[in-house]
């Protein structure tokens, strides 16, 4: 009986040991030593691994923050910490805070099944890249919303909806982070991150297609036709292969609701201030 | 309005529904045989079970999973008549309640429904009851053909329990090789006859719904191996025609190791999963305790089919020069 | 007869549908305007050399190749040149076209009418492949890479056997089917031409059990013509497809992410080989093609001889019209063919069948749960497993998804067509391989 207890205590005990050193030699032999910083930024990053940063996660974005020199902070951008998480970052390195505008994305189509009737109907895999490959959409517009919401499935904040009652995508603009997901995903490249004034106004044109007017209007009442009266209230907007394009420097303020209203075909998009 | 689709504009006519309903009929004759050996009480049994695997799987898919009804697609019948094949006539009703349960809920629904299941579901089912009721489920009534209102409570034992039980150099007592056959031996109700299997097996071949290779590598392998050591020792309990006409080893090879979801994807995989499958069993039947080993060996190999899909790749074009 | 022949991995068999096998091949006629797309072809489009308002004749050259990998485009019919723009082409993208309105029918002087089969090949290997330039050929079966470049055979390559492609595996169309019965004499000329051209004795052309027409024709033919042999393969699909082809005649395999050249084939499709006939031989550009106009919604299914660049809707109306049941149009077989978009579009050099399928055919049936049947990775004729592809594409697994050789998809369409589940996982195919050349 004793020899019982004695031999269970033995090899037991044996291997307790056996692997206390293995453990302790793997945690030597593969141990990580990391730049603390990296650790420290990394705590202050929003842990999404939205991939808006352009690096591959988080982590991978702490690692270029703690690499780079002063000169070159400015290139980086965690859209989603935004201001906040940017100031912290530089406090860390300390560097100097920089200014950064707040973005957001916006549709650049207003294909909605009111403008743009379905000419053919597609079936099939819900997939916006597919459905571009086989034909120039249901609604005959080359460069036109497909509407089957590749945005919406890559959104990761929850801020893309398709709207029931247009069938095209909707910003929500409180909750877009401007990671800039929908820029990549888009196979028309429909999404653009604008700057977004702190009164919450949006102003820009809703249309991407750059065929003459005549062609455009065909399959869709709100497409840009290029007939220039947006230009003739505001030089600064600029008229090229058909098309209008509205710089984020213009306030909305000051002209959204101008150029809206002089707009013949509703292509420019007045998001005024939301009532508090 | 005229459509647009991605190519290939056509899809063939055959869908899940239309499998299953084959793979039923391709049943039908196995419970025509197995009504004839074993009297009405087969047919209650059989019906019991599609019946109550078909309630579980509405009921458990509309109260607990909250999904829409699968039971239209049929495979949950499939699923109760294979339950039915594996189980004696004799079998009380209640405890077909409880393995069509063990069938439907935890090996079917739980993972995630039809396609998903790790193991199959009739097999969880009989394994249960089997473990669960050893009595009942190794009670063999007589068989008695086409005496079908005879509600005798004689038992015979099965081929693979004479072979068990022999004792080394005795005379067997063994049904002819042809009763066997045909299926007038003891056993489950859907085992019994070779025939009536066959019979299936040839409609699900020219249905498409199968290939060949599970069931002929599985019993092929049975033969081999018991066949080798027939061959070596010349003793009966190892003869092989013996082995592959008794117990569930065609109904297993046919109906249970070919089931989609649970076994392999691939034209290697299925030579690999069909090949363990033979040497568990004939394993199983000779060296373990049970006289059977069909269930346990394709359960065994079951196991192993996610494994078998990962690392074993089909032969890309490209590879030969 | 030899053996039958096939290849060994997948294959589908799906209903032949072919109505128009016994319908001789007719002139479908001249409509009021073509529309010549300047990019028929893999490559640079072509650039334009007419002017709205130039006068052309029939095979006048109104495009020329734009670099090596690019091809001329003729006209097709005599006639003003009206308008020369972007016009929305059969899947709705804009393209530029050249509109051609037609009068009378008058050819070019340089192009032999005659009805003669011209049997002797005066010319040298270089001189057919400049032929076959200035016709602007390209590969008739649907790929439409410039035939000239296919047949410079590249740097280091030796090229020992050369197939002719008539298997037509796809259902409904006979185009191929008609040409080899009624011009067989002709395909075997341009098979010698080809020879002469590679540097090389011999040609085998495939063709597939169903056409016993076709294949008695050209036997009779080819007693005659020492190289040229007949070898019957099995009917399935994709028979037809290249590399398939390639494993089915010889038993070699083109390695992944090579040339046929690498296994020391050339394959070309027999309409492609008519066309060199034709252009060498009787001095007749690429403007015409074989159109089989058929499906279970169309009235009066029929072989039309078409002139490229004809309005694919005139075509339809020769055939009885867009009947009420019609719920696709789809140009090229209902394989791989593209459904149109807009049937105002043209005929293009690589239009070989108009289908006018009605919802029994084509209706998408619904998606069920993959339940791991395995008919796709028995069907894939390259050996992949969709069901895997289609799983991890879904679950946006992009990494894993370089295992699966998905790059070496033929997009035949075996998985999505047997699939019991209806899964479409061609699409699942194809997204994979956007994500992966997107990463590489």
């Amino acid at each position: 009986m004793d020899d019982t207890v004695l031999l269970s205590i033995l090899v037991l005990g044996g291997i307790a040991a056996v692997s206390a050193i293995v453990l302790f030699w793997t945690s030597r032999r593969f141990a990580v030593t990391e730049d603390l910083k990296i650790l420290q930024i990394d705590s202050v990053l929003p842990q999404g691994n939205c991939g808006g940063c352009s690096y591959a996660g988080c982590h991978e974005f702490a690692r270029a923050c703690a690499a780079v020199e002063e000169s070159g902070f400015a290139a980086l951008n965690c859209p989603v910490g935004g201001q906040t998480v940017m100031d912290k970052i530089a406090e860390i390195r300390g560097f100097a805070k920089i200014e950064k505008k707040p973005t957001v994305a916006v549709l650049r189509c207003n294909g909605t099944c009111q403008n743009a009737p379905l000419k053919v109907q597609y079936e099939g895999i819900s997939s916006c890249r597919i459905a571009a490959r086989i034909s120039s959409g249901q609604t005959g517009c080359p460069t036109g919303c497909l509407r089957l919401g590749d945005c919406v499935k890559n959104c990761r904040f929850g801020a893309l909806s398709i709207n029931p009652e247009t069938n095209i995508p909707t910003v929500d603009y409180d909750k877009c982070t401007a990671c800039g997901a929908c820029v990549r995903t888009c196979p028309r490249g429909l999404f653009e991150l604008r700057f977004r004034a702190p009164d919450k106004q949006m102003l820009y044109v809703a249309c991407r297609n750059t065929q003459k007017g005549a062609v455009a209007r065909k399959n869709c009442k709100a497409a840009c036709i290029a007939c220039l009266k947006c230009t003739k209230l505001n030089p600064e907007i600029k008229v090229e292969n058909n098309l209008s394009y509205i710089p984020d420097t213009i306030s909305a303020a000051a002209c959204g609701a101008e150029l809206q209203a002089a707009c013949p075909t509703g292509a420019i998009v007045y998001k005024g201030a939301q009532k508090a | 309005m005229l459509k647009i689709t991605t190519a290939p504009h056509l899809q063939t006519s055959q869908d899940i529904r239309g499998i299953m309903r084959d793979v039923l009929i391709a049943l039908l004759p196995a419970a025509a045989a197995g009504v004839l050996v074993f009297g009405i009480n087969a047919l209650v049994v059989v019906l019991t079970s599609v019946a109550a695997c078909a309630a579980v799987e509405y009921a458990a898919n509309r109260w607990w999973f909250k999904k829409g009804n699968t039971v239209t697609d049929l495979s949950a019948l499939v699923t109760g008549m294979l339950l039915g094949f594996n189980l004696p006539s004799s079998m009380p009703l209640w405890m077909i309640l409880i393995g069509a349960f063990a069938a439907i809920v935890p090996a079917k629904l739980c993972y995630g429904g039809l396609g998903k299941n790790i193991f199959n579901p009739a097999l969880v089912g009989r394994v249960f009851l089997f473990i669960s009721f050893p009595v009942q489920m190794t009670h063999w009534p007589i068989p008695q053909f086409m005496h079908i209102f005879n509600f005798d409570a004689q038992t015979a034992a099965t081929p693979l329990n004479i072979l068990k039980h022999l004792k080394q150099g005795s005379q067997a007592v063994l049904p002819s090789i042809s009763d066997m056959f045909l299926g007038n031996t003891g056993g489950c109700i859907g085992e019994v006859s070779v025939l009536a299997l066959l019979f299936g097996f040839g409609w699900l071949l020219w249905r498409r719904i199968i290939s060949w290779r599970i069931p002929i590598f599985y019993v092929g392998t049975v033969f081999a191996v018991t066949g080798v050591l027939w061959l070596i020792t010349g003793d009966i309990r190892y003869h092989p025609v013996i082995h592959v006409f008794s117990g569930g080893l065609m109904l297993g090879a046919i109906f249970m190791a070919t089931d989609y979801a649970t076994s392999p994807m691939t034209m290697r995989g299925q030579l690999i999963f069909a090949v363990g499958c033979g040497i568990l069993t004939a394993v199983i039947r000779l060296c373990g305790t049970y006289p059977e080993g069909v269930s346990f060996a394709i359960l065994i190999m079951n196991a192993f089919v996610p494994l078998i899909d990962k690392f074993v790749e089909p032969r890309y074009y490209g590879q030969r020069r | 007869m030899s053996k039958i022949k096939t290849f060994p991995i997948g294959g589908i068999h799906p209903d032949k549908h072919k109505i128009t096998t016994d319908s001789p091949v007719v002139f479908a006629g001249l409509p009021e305007v073509v529309t010549i797309p300047v990019k028929q072809h893999i490559g640079a489009p072509a650039k334009i050399l007419v002017k709205p308002g130039d006068k052309v004749k029939v095979g006048t050259l109104i495009a020329d190749a734009d670099g090596i990998v690019s091809s001329d485009v003729h006209s097709s019919v005599s006639g003003e040149v009206v308008k020369v723009e972007a016009v929305e082409g059969g899947v709705g993208y804009v393209e530029d076209m050249i509109t051609v309105k037609v009068e009378g029918d008058e050819f070019e002087p340089s192009i032999d009418r005659s009805p003669n089969i011209s049997r002797e090949i005066p010319f040298s290997a270089d001189q057919i492949v400049a032929k076959i330039r200035e016709g602007g050929i390209v590969g008739m079966g649907g790929a439409g890479y410039p035939t000239p470049v296919k047949t410079t055979v590249p740097e280091g390559k030796k090229i020992d056997t050369l197939i002719l492609n008539g298997i037509e595996c796809e259902p409904f169309l006979t185009a191929d089917d008609r040409l080899m019965t009624e011009k067989s004499e002709q395909l075997v000329i341009g098979a010698k031409l080809l020879n002469k051209a590679l540097g090389i004795q011999n040609a085998i052309i495939a063709v597939d059990e169903n056409k016993p027409q076709a294949i008695a024709a050209l036997e009779a033919v080819t007693k005659t013509y020492v190289g040229v042999n007949v070898q019957v393969c099995a009917t399935k699909y994709p028979q037809g497809g290249e590399k398939q082809l390639i494993t089915a005649i010889t038993g070699r395999e083109v390695p992944s992410g090579r040339l046929p050249a690498d296994a020391g084939c050339l394959v070309q499709n027999v309409g492609t080989v008519f066309a060199i006939y034709e252009m060498v031989m009787k001095n007749k550009p690429l403007f015409e093609r074989i159109v089989t106009v058929s499906g279970d919604a169309c009235l009066h299914p029929a072989n039309y001889l078409v002139r490229i660049g004809t309005p694919v809707s005139w075509l339809i109306e020769q055939a009885g019209g867009l009947t009420p049941e019609t719920s696709q149009v789809v140009l090229g077989g209902p394989m791989m063919g593209t459904a149109a978009f807009n049937i105002n579009a043209p005929i293009t050099k690589l239009t070989s069948g108009v289908l006018l399928l009605s919802d029994n055919l084509v209706a998408r049936r619904p998606e069920a749960e993959c339940i791991r049947c395995g008919k796709c990775v028995a069907a894939c004729p390259m050996g992949l497993q969709p069901y895997l592809i289609g799983w991890l594409m879904h679950d946006h697994r992009i990494d894993e998804l370089k295992n699966t050789h998905v790059l070496d998809c033929i997009e035949c369409g075996c998985c999505a067509y047997t699939c019991p589940a209806h899964i479409p996982l061609l699409d699942y195919c194809k997204l994979s391989k956007m994500e992966l050349r997107k990463k590489n």
